[in-house]
């Protein structure tokens, strides 16, 4: 240990308020190597790379920098002592070209010409050296996000930054394009640049860093070789308990079928037929997952059985009605009057609106129950009463029902839409991807409720792209691929099987025994 | 037939120059992510300003000196109110606005006792115009002498640095460091926070930048064209302004074309005043008022092409909470 590390952090203190967002952090992160910072949302880590990047100012403590005390007062300086971050929403001005967004702030001059000629060669060079293709003249707006976020790691390393932080960076990628970007910071690695990677998902920390830290709640609560440590043991310091990683259950005892789909065809606003002939049941103290990769028709089935996009043709049998769901108008409100609720996907886009406060989001869709309105007003006292039962029941933090939602962490946020749809007491519940973006903790707390859910008789037709979830909660399994089901497991699933189906691999159970169950 | 085309198109440059100047202003304002209303309001104070100095000290420059002046601080008031402490940009422009317009008319009673006007401006006071070389000379040439003499040659200096202005605010757009920062700055303020560069330092200098063209349109009302202030005489330019800016998309060069049409339709009022036409009658001058506004609107509505605003103009910037 006779080289000096490339940053070490010394007592590091912040509070933002009443909140002590950093305590007393020590770190010490070694040239060369690809150190993890990991912990659930909210445990600091963005705060910590803020001061580090010169965002925030530390209440107290030293920053070393190749042996050196220094203080950043802010970004430019942190970027004149050789620190790049590539942040988890991307810093890119959409509408300039990639050549524009590499040069922002490192202009040279007054005028463009000579800035923007020596970044092209500049670009050339470094396209080379770290295998970063990326076109310099294209629109950011026109690029993919994999590539996009491309585009900042080049941005740092034109400000020759020796340490690169990545927050979060795979949140919005693909799964191919993530290790891509893994491959990436190995090629950086071995040109002698540090990389920080922060992140609360276990697999990447064991996949690509040599060095591991894990915070919680503020603290820096250990150290580890990756090499030396295992999913279980970090899972256990992030959350400061040991985790379920399964969920805990009964087995099912499914009654009679409360939905039924027949014959379900969606085609999309490009005239693609998205989802091909489905046929599926959800019975009554089940839940049905749907396994598949992103796109293969799982969003489009969850949507039109809600209501918000319509079928080409198909059934829906519900309440023993049925509905022609070619020719039928209802919408997203006349479902949820058939006692039908749904978890979007989306929460930001469509389960949420985050200017508004929690308690006008803990009844949207609901708002004409004759429970909280009264005539043309809405009944201020009832709605209020039901989202303060709502907070306390779902342990909805910080519990102030008059804060917006954009100020809840992502588990807050999708417990405050899961409350209201649970809370209406649906006979079916449509719910996907209920854990996107969410931390340990509160993944733990949703699991159980819609396991609650099931036992108390209700149906529940789940849809994941998390392969874990799927496994641990499901009934049954149902595998999409290209708009089709293409097979059914039972509770015990192999994860192996399961995959290949969802790859796309003929079922050859189901041809052979010529059906389903 | 020609003279009235040639008069008619003296006449649209000296209309469009003080609302291509307000223009411009509103596009480095709001290139830079700071929506500015009160173009009316600044225009009105720097005319006053202007009228009012250019009266005491009888010379032109003091006067415009005075108009820039005030509708800088008047733009410094617009940025301290929604870039340093954030404030809704709308309700500052609006106030800015008001205030210009009580404000004229008040000290202009109190100071000159002429009913809110300043009194007739004396020699040396106005601006005159330049006659550009061989003018004179050349006027009998056909077609050619006569668009020399009249369209190019005669006018106030401002008008010329109105039309300057236009390659000027282009190249310092897209030509320099600025240009990059100050489009950037309005596109997402955050990507340019994080490359190390000061977001309110920016957005100010682009407020400032916006009060000095303000400035020259105002000054151009009240001691080029005018020969004083009078009340209210900006008459709604500065929204005319906005809707041309608009129509420009932001743009520099499409801003000249865009303030050169409403300057046509407004000479183009004022021409067929009383003039029967055939089929069609009168044409009310109010139509012609009305139809920069009717086309913008037509325009936003997405009938000749799209109207993106620059996508942080608007809302004030925050550095994120973790």
């Amino acid at each position: 240990m006779s080289e000096i590390p490339a940053i070490e952090l010394r007592k590091i203190n912040k509070s933002f308020g009443p909140v002590h967002a950093n305590k007393d952090i020590d770190l010490v992160v070694k040239k060369g190597s690809i150190h993890g910072i990991i912990g659930e949302n909210g445990a600091g880590k963005s705060t910590l790379m803020s001061i580090l990047y010169g965002f925030y100012h530390a209440d107290d403590g030293d920053i070393i920098i190749k042996g050196k005390k220094v203080t950043i007062a802010d970004s430019k300086a942190a970027i004149g002592m050789g620190i790049g971050m590539v942040h988890q929403h991307f810093m890119l001005v959409d509408n300039f070209s990639v050549l524009e967004n590499v040069v922002l702030g490192a202009e040279d001059s007054a005028l463009l010409a000579g800035g923007l000629s020596r970044a092209r060669t500049e670009l050339k060079r470094l396209e080379e050296e770290y295998e970063l293709r990326v076109d310099p003249e294209a629109l950011i707006q026109d690029l993919p996000v994999g590539l996009q976020q491309r585009v900042e790691i080049l941005k740092a390393l034109y400000r020759s930054a020796e340490v690169l932080i990545l927050d979060e960076p795979t949140g919005v990628l693909t799964p191919a394009e993530a290790d891509h970007l893994f491959k990436i910071l190995d090629v950086l690695k071995n040109q002698g640049k540090t990389v920080l990677l922060i992140t609360h998902k276990l697999r990447e920390i064991m996949a690509v860093t040599d060095t591991v830290s894990v915070m919680r709640r503020g603290e820096m609560v250990a150290t580890r070789e990756t090499g030396n440590t295992s999913m279980e043991e970090l899972a256990e310091l992030m959350v400061g308990r040991s985790v379920l990683l399964r969920v805990d259950k009964e087995p099912a005892q499914p009654e009679a079928p409360v939905m039924e789909v027949e014959n379900l065809t969606v085609t999309d606003s490009r005239g693609v037929q998205v989802v091909k002939d489905v046929s599926l049941s959800v019975r009554a103290g089940e839940i049905v997952g749907i396994a598949g990769v992103s796109g293969n028709g799982q969003s489009e089935l969850l949507e039109t059985l809600s209501g918000i996009r319509r079928a080409t043709s198909g059934t829906l049998k519900i309440h023993g009605e049925s509905i022609d769901l070619g020719t039928s108008t209802l919408d997203a409100a006349d479902m949820r009057k058939k006692n039908m609720g749904h978890v979007p996907e989306d929460r930001h886009r469509m389960g949420l609106i985050n200017s508004f406060t929690e308690y006008e989001n803990s009844i949207l869709g609901y708002h004409r129950d004759p429970a909280y309105s009264r005539g043309l007003l809405m009944d201020l006292a009832a709605i209020k009463k039901n989202a303060v039962a709502e907070i306390e029941k779902y342990d909805i933090r910080p519990p102030n029902p008059m804060l917006k939602t954009a100020n809840f962490s992502g588990g807050n946020q999708q417990k405050i839409v899961l409350a209201r749809e649970i809370e209406r007491d649906p006979e079916v519940l449509l719910i996907g991807q209920p854990t996107r973006g969410v931390d340990i903790g509160a993944i733990e707390f949703i699991h159980r409720r819609i396991v609650e859910l099931r036992d108390a008789g209700k149906g529940i037709l789940l849809v994941s792209v998390e392969l874990d979830e799927i496994r641990a909660l499901s009934d049954r399994v149902l595998v999409m691929f290209d708009g089709k089901i293409v097979g059914e497991r039972g509770s015990n699933a192999d994860e192996g099987e399961l995959g290949l189906l969802m790859a796309g691999v003929e079922d050859n159970r189901m041809t052979a025994e010529g059906g389903v169950q | 037939m020609f003279e009235t085309i040639i008069l008619m198109m003296d006449a649209t440059i000296r209309v469009s120059t003080p609302l291509l100047l307000a223009c411009l202003a509103g596009l480095y304002s709001e290139r830079s992510g700071v929506v500015d209303i009160g173009l009316e309001g600044k225009m009105l104070g720097a005319a006053f300003g202007a009228g009012a100095v250019a009266y005491i000290t009888a010379n032109a420059w003091l006067g415009l000196l005075a108009g820039i002046s005030v509708s800088v601080l008047l733009s410094l008031l617009h940025g301290f109110a929604s870039i340093s402490n954030r404030g809704n940009q709308i309700v500052s422009g609006v106030a800015i606005n008001f205030l210009a317009a009580g404000l004229t008319a008040l000290l202009g009673q109190t100071w000159f006792r002429q009913g809110g006007r300043t009194p007739s401006l004396p020699d040396g006071g106005r601006f005159t115009e330049i006659v550009w070389p061989f003018a004179e000379q050349v006027r009998n040439i056909p077609i050619i002498g006569p668009f020399y003499a009249e369209v190019l040659s005669g006018h106030k200096i401002l008008v010329y640095v109105a039309f300057l202005a236009v390659p000027l605010t282009w190249w310092i757009l897209f030509r320099t460091r600025f240009g990059l920062r100050l489009r950037a700055v309005g596109e997402n303020p955050a990507a340019v926070d994080t490359a190390g560069i000061s977001v309110v330092w920016m957005r100010y200098r682009a407020v400032i930048a916006c009060g000095i063209l303000c400035g020259v349109a105002g000054s151009y009302l009240s001691i080029a064209v005018g020969s004083g202030f009078g009340v209210n005489m900006t008459a709604g330019q500065g929204f005319m302004a906005l809707a041309a800016l608009i129509f420009a998309k932001w743009k520099p060069v499409s801003a000249m074309f865009t303030c050169l049409l409403f300057g046509f339709l407004d000479a183009a009022g004022t021409r067929l005043q009383g003039v029967e036409i055939w089929l069609i009658g009168e044409v009310p001058l109010q139509v012609f008022q009305a139809l920069p506004y009717v086309l913008t609107v037509v325009l936003l509505a997405g009938f000749i092409g799209k109207a993106i605003p620059p996508k942080a103009a608007g809302i004030p910037y925050l550095k994120e909470r973790s």
